[in-house]
Order: structure tokens, then sequence, then C-alpha cells
């Protein structure tokens, strides 16, 4: 167990961050990357002292599309899982008015995120082993007015992972979908969110931990957010186009 | 959204930061609105309350561990409890604790708690190496005992008003089980209680619970909890089963009939000649933690904690004169904890000193605060002082007879600007 190898990108985010605990808890060593590679250091030891396991700190910036290649190469271990944890919220109402906020949230969430998982399922399907995680979003399931630009992004990641599941079911390899519905996360820590409807950190990352084990194919963190979702996908377009959510 | 301590009282509207990232440390202090640092919550009073307050929690990263020597260094918002579920299965214990281990590092050294083996090690600043201080105009200081040492014993019990303490190194002590042999000693009156305490002296850890009920010849009887480690290498630290007190209790249900009841009932239980028994970190060192929300006991506000410390030579008269005070006044704490302080340590405004402390608690009542105020004249007069961590109301006057080196910190505090930035409620009412 111990030689196991779990590379995270976008290792500062919450989520992620719950996710490196679960795993290291677990005695998985850890590659983290991200862009702010001074927090990113403070998560890696802290990691190191509690769990005692290897951690390694990388930079990485998903919309810097020309690195990807020579990042993965480089790396010193093979890693025998990937979370994807990057994303970028945004503002929808900037977006809106000004493309390179556009652009930002497609980039991020989207193009960058295809094209590191590229990289790693050419690797990962010669290797016949492997997993990829992907966070993706419920916000991805619908359109709607107040978000619908990182909605779309994520739609096209969502869709994106369920087709690169099929291609590497043959190869043994492992692709997982996750949409953790509301969390209080740094990204949302101004919105008012339903205390019910909404995990912690450390739930989403216990999630994950299980979910890669029992080899999961899409994860809700909360059960009831797959019957939210599956009825706003039901609404009728003609009334879904009156409604305000 | 309204904040308060763990004391439940007072109740105030305050704009919150978080600190997620190095800037918002830094954001918090700009823009005039007095600020302090909010660490768990677990200080009773107002001393972290103020209209803006900088939540340290989200920075709870350990940033660097020595195996050889045990020390840590961390970001201040690690709880307690968090030190302990890592390093206690590896054989590292904190060399002070208080009474709870939900409190932060940060908070631990800004009000320089005290803990059962304060006779002999002193406060919790005696396990602090150095500490990383952000001042008024956002420049971040290494305090220590050699290097800024002005600052270092100011920030020491200095309840957040010297700046915001980001991160702290401290050691851990090596202990070889994580069981504590503990022996209760049952005695008959305060004098007696007091000769055990010095007679266990050396003991590394000692506390009494007294029972406030008591008079007359009983005055001041008490249940002397006394331990150490064993030593039989037995580790694997196991959070105990936790009980929650999922809502708030009718005011009515402490009351001196309940209280005194409880007293009685506490104090018989216990054997004249108890044998030594062996419990775990949890059960001896962090009761109340095992209930979660216990402060919801008190009803709608409280518990009110009262924590005074008489030097040692007006400690038995005095306490005997505080204990008859308070029955005459029909005021009973359920949970009165008597402990020997050591020696006192250079910080400035620090609470221990050498000689006996005494914690109350009380529901808060309409009589409560003016026969509180009669009680500070009396620790006063003693030549005591009060508990920052713990008060919400002492005056000003109370303040300055209780801490000597007030007007010291006074100046270090104009000297950095740190006066026209970090306050709390605590600190406008005791003009620091």
């Amino acid at each position: 167990m111990s030689n196991q190898w779990l590379l995270i990108l976008g290792a500062n985010s919450d989520i992620a961050v719950e996710t490196a605990h679960q795993f290291a808890k677990n005695n998985w060593n850890l590659l983290l990357a991200s862009r702010n590679l001074s927090n990113l250091n403070k998560v890696a030891s802290d990691i190191q002292i509690k769990h005692q396991v290897r951690v390694k700190t990388f930079g990485f910036d998903a919309t810097d599309f020309a690195k990807h290649e020579s990042f993965y190469k480089k790396l010193p271990h093979k890693p025998d899982g990937v979370l994807l944890a990057f994303g970028y919220l945004g503002d929808q109402e900037i977006a809106q008015k000004d493309f390179r906020e556009t652009r930002k949230i497609m980039e991020a969430n989207y193009n960058g995120a295809v094209r590191i998982s590229e990289i790693i399922a050419n690797d990962f399907s010669q290797r016949n082993a492997g997993f990829i995680a992907g966070v993706s979003s419920v916000a991805g399931e619908r359109g709607r007015q107040m978000n619908y630009i990182y909605g779309s992004a994520k739609a096209g990641f969502t869709a994106y992972l369920s087709g690169l599941r099929q291609r590497l079911f043959k190869n043994n390899v492992h692709v997982m979908t996750i949409k953790p519905g509301f969390v209080q996360t740094k990204m949302t820590i101004d919105r008012d969110l339903p205390d019910l409807l909404t995990a912690s950190p450390q739930k989403v990352g216990k999630a994950i931990y299980r979910g890669v084990i029992k080899r999961k194919n899409v994860i809700y963190v909360y059960p009831i957010w797959r019957l939210i979702m599956l009825i706003i996908r039901f609404i009728p377009e003609p009334v879904f186009k009156r409604l305000k959510l | 959204m309204k904040i308060s301590g763990w004391g439940r009282y007072p109740v105030i509207d305050s704009e919150i930061y978080e600190y997620r990232t190095d800037k918002q440390p830094f954001d918090s202090i700009d823009g005039g609105k007095p600020l302090i640092a909010f660490g768990n919550g677990r200080s009773y009073g107002d001393s972290a309350l103020s209209e803006k307050v900088l939540r340290m929690r989200p920075a709870n990263r350990m940033l660097k561990f020595d195996e050889i020597s045990g020390t840590l260094t961390c970001e201040a918002g690690v709880l307690l409890s968090e030190i302990l579920e890592t390093f206690l299965p590896r054989g590292w214990f904190l060399k002070i604790t208080p009474g709870t281990k939900k409190v932060t590092v940060g908070g631990a050294i800004a009000s320089d708690v005290h803990g059962k083996n304060h006779h002999l090690d002193g406060a919790f600043s005696e396990s602090v190496e150095k500490l990383q201080l952000m001042l008024p105009n956002g420049t971040v200081k290494t305090c220590s005992r050699t290097e800024n040492s002005e600052l270092f014993h100011a920030t020491c019990g200095g309840m957040g008003l010297t700046g915001i303490i980001l991160e702290a190194t401290i050691n851990l002590k090596k202990v070889e089980s994580n069981t504590i042999t503990q022996h209760t000693i049952k005695t008959a009156s305060l004098p007696e209680t007091f000769q055990v305490f010095e007679e266990y002296h050396d003991m590394p850890y000692s506390v009494a619970w007294v029972d406030c009920a008591a008079s007359g010849d009983s005055l001041g009887r008490s249940l002397l909890n006394i331990g150490r480690f064993k030593k039989d290498g037995n580790f694997g630290y196991k959070a105990a089963y936790k009980l929650n007190i999922p809502v708030q209790f009718p005011g009515f249900v402490l009351n001196n009939g309940s209280i005194k009841a409880f007293n009685q009932i506490y104090y018989n239980k216990t054997r004249k000649k108890a044998k030594p028994r062996d419990v775990s970190v949890d059960s001896f060192f962090y009761p109340l933690d095992s209930i979660q929300n216990w402060n919801r006991l008190y009803g709608g506000k409280g518990p009110l904690q009262y924590q005074f410390v008489l030097p040692k030579k007006a400690s038995l008269d005095g306490i005997m004169q505080i204990l008859q005070f308070l029955q005459k006044n029909e005021l009973y704490s359920a949970l009165g904890v008597l402990k020997l302080f050591g020696k006192e340590n250079p910080n400035l405004l620090s609470f221990p000193m050498e000689g006996y402390t005494l914690a109350l608690d009380f529901k808060i009542t309409s009589t409560l605060l003016t026969v509180l105020d009669e009680l500070d004249q009396i620790v006063s007069e003693l030549g005591g002082r009060i508990y920052l961590a713990k008060d919400c109301r002492m005056s000003q006057e109370i303040f300055e007879i209780g801490y000597p080196e007030a007007e010291q910190f006074r100046t270090i505090r104009k000297k950095y600007g740190m006066d026209s930035v970090f306050h709390s409620l605590q600190s406008k009412r005791l003009n620091l």
C-alpha cells in the first residue's frame, strides 16, 4: 500500500486538501500540484507530519497547456491515481460582459482538464492500471442563468469524463466523476447555502476516497442531490426557461 | 454575524474575516474598525469579541516537527486536540495543557493558559519557543525570549492585543504511555486540602474540586486529584465517546437546590481511602470535553466563570473568607476548582502568580453581577487578580490593582500602534 502515489492537480482547493488527507491516512504518498506553491508547501508539511507519508509539491497551471506534457513527464513517480480538483467558478455577470472572464472559466474548467487528462489517460492505458477522478459539478447538469458559463464548462467536463470512462474501461483504468453539490469552501464562503444540502470539504474528501476504492462511476456526496438534479433535468424547457432558479 | 464567547454572554454582531490565505490577516487589519483574532471561541468572556474578528481556525496546518526534540511549528489555528491526535500515539504530549483541548495554539498563547502542573512547569508560554506576530502595519516579527523579547512577553498572556499570532513553535514532552495513574484524596476541610497540595507538591499533576456548599467545619472540603503518567509504554490514543447537549437546558434546571445536592453527592461518592486507578488522558485532563456544548446546561446564558488567584500567604484565609462570602450571598458553584500555582512568569499580563487559584462557575442571575463586584473588592484587597480569559465584567480599577504591569503593556501598545487596531470589548472596558 505504501508505495502508491496519488497525483492531485489543483491541490490547494479545500476539497483537494481533505481528499489528500484521506488518502494519506490510508498510506498513500502524494504528488501535490497547484499554482500557489507557498500555500501548497504548508498543506504538504501538514500531511507529512500528521500521516507520515511522502509528499512532494509541484507548480502546475491548468491553463498553461504548453507545459502539461513536460510537467507530467518530469514527475518523479508515476502516479497510481489522479484527482483533478482544479476549477474556476468565476463571475457570471462579469463573464457576460467580458470574454476574458468567460475564457478563463472555460479554459480552467474544461480545456485545461481535458488537456492534462488526455496525457494521463495515454499513460494509464499503456500501463493498464490507475484511476482518474475528476471534480465536476451539479451545475453542469442543466444550464441555468445564474452560472451557465461555468455550468456549460463543467457539463463539457462531465461528458468528457463519461467518454473517457468508456474508452479506458477495457484498459482496467477507472474513471470517476464527482458532483459534490454545495460545499462550504473558500470558493463559496460568501454565499448563504442551505445547511442540509451543503457538505463539508471533509465529507467530500471521504466520499471521494470511498468512491475510488469501490470504483464508483459517478458520485454525489449527498444522495439527495441525485434526486434534485433528476427533477431539475426533467422540468420541460418551456417551463424551465420561465423559472428564476 | 452574531458571536459570543464560551459563556455565551455577551453576544455581539461582528464582521467576520477568515484566515485562509496569507493575505487575509493583512486585509483584516486594514480599514480602521477594531479587530481581534478569534480562535475556537473557548474563552468565556469578551476577550475575543470585537466589531471585527479574524477567525484563525482555518489556519490549522502543522509546518514542521522535529522527531528528536519534539519541537512543533504550526499555524496558530491548530487545536490542542489535533496535536494530541497526531502526537500522543507517537509518545508526545503537551508540556502544558488547560482543562480543555478544544483551544487553538494561538489562543493558548494569548491567554497564557495553565494546567494541573503549573506548580512545577508554569503556564503555556513555557512551552513556546517562538512565535510569528503580525503587527498593525502588516510586518511579521519573530518573537522569542531572545529575539524581540519585549513583544514576546507582551504577547504571551496579551489577550491578542499585540497583533495576530500567525505561527508558533512549541515544545512537546515525551511521555511513556497515554494513561494517567490517578489518586483521589478526600479532605474534610480547606486547611487539610492545602496541606495535601503541599504534601504532593512533587507530583506532576494536581487539582482539587471543592464542595462549595459545605459550611462550618467542613468549609472547603475537597476531592484532590493527583496524577502522573503511567510508564507502561502503552499508546494508541482513542478519542472518547462524546455526549452532546443538543439543546439549551431550561434555566431552572441548575439552581441552588440542585447544585447543593450535586456537591453533596459528588463529595460523598468518593470513599475516604480510594485506591489509585488508571484513567485516560481525556478523562484526567479534559473531563468536560466529553460533553459537547456543556455550556448549554446553564440555560440561555452562561456559565459565567469567575477565576481568581491569591498570593500564597493570603490564600488560606482568603479562600475561606470568599467561600463564606459566597454562601452568605447564596451563590453556589457546581464546579469549584482549586489549584496551587507555582512561580509567576515575566509576561506582562499573565494570570498565574504563586498562590492558590479558585475557579467558579455561576448561572447568570439578576443579583450575580452585584455580588461579583463585591467579590472583586475582596480579591483585590487580598492582593489577588482575576483571570482575563474568563472575564467579561471586571472594572478597570480592579484590573489595575491585579495587574501591576498594565501600564507597561499600554506603553508597548502605543509604541507599535497596536492600540489603534487591536481591540476587544474587554480591552475597551479595561482601557488597554
